[in-house]
């Protein structure tokens, strides 16, 4: 009868546990042996049938004998093998004696199998494992959101660049640029014209370019006069400074709040490089 | 009979009909109740311009007003922003709190504000990290000077850790990676500091940021660390800052900023130039990402038996808009 059973359900008509590949028919029976669906690993076609499986890290073996048929409870028959991996083959072999060559070397086989990836398995469970946390697709909307208009309100280049100019006004980065001390420039355009005796912080403030200077005769002869000896020091820049400082007044960025006075002094906002010093000296003589 | 009229006379100019100056909806009209989608739409359209108009005219008229009341006008209203209306968070450290530097002055990073030890940075990823997270990991061991990416070839970070303590590195920095793109930030001080975990989003790669400046140079960058005000904000600073050495290097001109604003720390790295005192350009050089922080942890990596400072709980913490926590 289990000839029938495989003509109709095997062959020809629907068996509920087959599966169709394109290649491949696959038997989805829990107590099939190699999972394919054939004549001879069929549980169903076979009424001598014999499987292997695991439940909970032990690993069983089920038999199924003709005599059994009528009972579909005892039907199979559990054995629990030996944790030992040889000694359980040494079972399955005395329990299977005398059964068909095929099954006896497929429950072998599929044995073997089980235990190396329970072998894994434990492995696996030792070592780190990598936590699967599921994301909240709400949350993570929300969040991006957030995330957008906090990089809008933050402003990010204002914000450093502020940052930096506070930087450079406390001098944190010492001698390295050259630009006017600010808090000078300020009280200078606050006081209006008597801004002479404050020389000291005009260090780089005047080194424009002398192309074209305007110098009024009297005052220039003799402050010319005065500051030929000292022309050769270092600090030309201050006398210079200090002669003309009448005739600039509170000059230097200010924005026309005084008339211009003296020379006509082009003001320059760019980093001042040391070299305009020389050029001061020769229209000097120039104009001597 | 008003309200009939009014959508039927509006149909029967369908198409291209102009909108009258002042259109006069009788009062009990709404545009809701018509059946056809396209006068709807049209009527709908005519009520938006008309609120425009009067918006418009509202807007008119009280600057007129402004105006002819001069100097006696009320100052202008300023607008709430979330910023302005933050729930005041009693940890927010005043500058002068001398809890606050008697703390700090005495925490793990002391040391390094003291100029004791020199930060050394390990960057190291979780397992089989893919090219981005990779090119990634790159781009921050040349922003961050004097460290050393390593990659994980799946050991335990508990066991890495004395290893590192030993070799003398001051930080670690694990990048965690999903999908093929970094996701998370662990940031460790080493000799038993704390932990911070972070959720990191939006990484650009450098290709990937426009108008790039070239590639950052071996000088010590300056450390821009701005709103971190909290008490917990103070601590994820000083962690950060004690990331770079302490001493920059100004001709370098660079800098990395970490700016927080509600709760995001956005990281940044510029090359500045000072073109007058007034004014100063900056170029996007390096990597950019944000941070959210997650938690906080009193000691090195444990994710079992640390004891965590800051938690971040969703649903406690979540429930207000206008509160932040960093």
């Amino acid at each position: 009868s289990s000839q029938v059973v495989w003509d109709t359900l095997g062959n020809r008509q629907f068996c509920s546990y087959k599966i169709t590949t394109k290649t491949q028919n696959f038997c989805r029976n829990e107590y099939n042996l190699t999972g394919l669906c054939n004549r001879s690993s069929c549980p169903l076609a076979n009424s001598q049938y014999a499987t292997i499986r695991e439940e909970k890290g032990r690993c069983y073996l089920y038999m199924k004998t003709i005599e059994r048929a009528a009972f579909p409870r005892r039907l199979w028959e559990r054995v629990l093998l030996n944790k030992n991996y040889e000694k359980a083959l040494e079972e399955i072999d005395e329990n299977l004696i005398y059964w068909p060559r095929f099954i006896r070397h497929k429950c072998k086989q599929r044995f073997t199998k089980i235990t190396q990836y329970l072998i894994r398995i434990r492995k696996l469970t030792l070592k780190r494992q990598r936590k699967l946390v599921p994301l909240r697709r709400k949350i993570e909307r929300r969040e991006n959101r957030r995330e957008e208009k906090a990089l809008i309100a933050a402003q990010l280049d204002n914000a450093i660049e502020k940052e930096l100019l506070e930087r450079l006004k406390q001098d944190t980065y010492g001698d390295i640029y050259n630009f006017p001390i600010h808090a000078f420039d300020k009280a200078l355009q606050q006081q209006d014209a008597e801004s002479e005796s404050e020389s000291d912080a005009e260090k780089e403030d005047e080194e424009d370019t002398d192309t074209r200077e305007f110098v009024e005769a009297d005052d220039s002869d003799l402050s010319d006069f005065e500051d030929m000896d000292k022309l050769e020091t270092s600090s030309e820049e201050e006398q210079e400074e200090e002669e003309e400082v009448e005739k600039k007044a509170s000059y230097s960025k200010s924005k026309g709040k005084t008339p211009l006075k003296g020379p006509a002094r082009r003001k320059r906002r760019y980093i001042e490089i040391e070299y305009e010093e020389e050029t001061e000296p020769t229209t000097k003589t120039k104009a001597a | 009979a008003g309200d009939g009229s009014g959508p039927v006379g509006a149909a029967a100019e369908d198409g291209g009909p102009p909108a009258p100056e002042r259109v006069l909806f009788p009062p009990t009209f709404s545009v809701s109740e018509i059946k056809n989608k396209q006068r709807r739409h049209f009527m709908f359209l005519r009520w938006k311009q008309q609120q425009r108009k009067e918006k418009l005219a509202a807007k008119k008229k009280r600057r007129k007003e402004r105006e002819a009341l001069g100097d006696k006008a009320p100052p202008k209203a300023v607008p709430k922003t979330i910023e302005n209306q933050r729930v005041y968070d009693e940890t927010t450290v005043d500058p002068n709190d001398e809890e606050v530097a008697f703390d700090e002055a005495t925490d793990e990073f002391a040391p390094y504000f003291n100029r004791q030890t020199v930060p050394k940075i390990l960057i190291t990823t979780s397992d089989r990290p893919r090219g981005r997270t990779v090119r990634f990991c790159e781009q921050l061991s040349t922003v961050i000077p004097n460290s050393h990416v390593y990659y994980r070839r799946g050991l335990a970070l508990k066991r890495i850790i004395p290893q590192c303590i030993a070799r003398d590195f001051t930080d670690l920095i694990v990048i965690n990676e999903d999908r093929k793109i970094p996701n998370g930030l662990v940031l460790s001080h080493l000799p038993d500091g704390p932990t911070a975990h972070f959720r990191m989003s939006s990484v650009r790669l450098r290709k990937e940021i426009k108008r790039r400046g070239k590639e950052p140079t071996e000088h010590v960058p300056e450390v821009i660390l701005n709103n971190f005000t909290t008490r917990l904000g103070h601590s994820v600073g000083r962690m950060f800052a004690s990331l770079f050495p302490h001493d920059p290097q100004f001709i370098g001109r660079q800098v990395a900023t970490f700016h927080n604003q509600r709760d995001y720390i956005f990281f940044r790295f510029h090359r500045y130039i000072f073109k007058s005192e007034k004014k100063v350009g900056i170029q996007e050089l390096g990597p950019r990402f944000t941070l959210k922080l997650r938690s906080l942890q009193k000691g090195t990596f444990d994710s079992k038996f640390g004891e965590y400072e800051w938690i971040h709980k969703r649903r406690e913490m979540d429930t207000s808009r206008r509160k932040f926590h960093l």
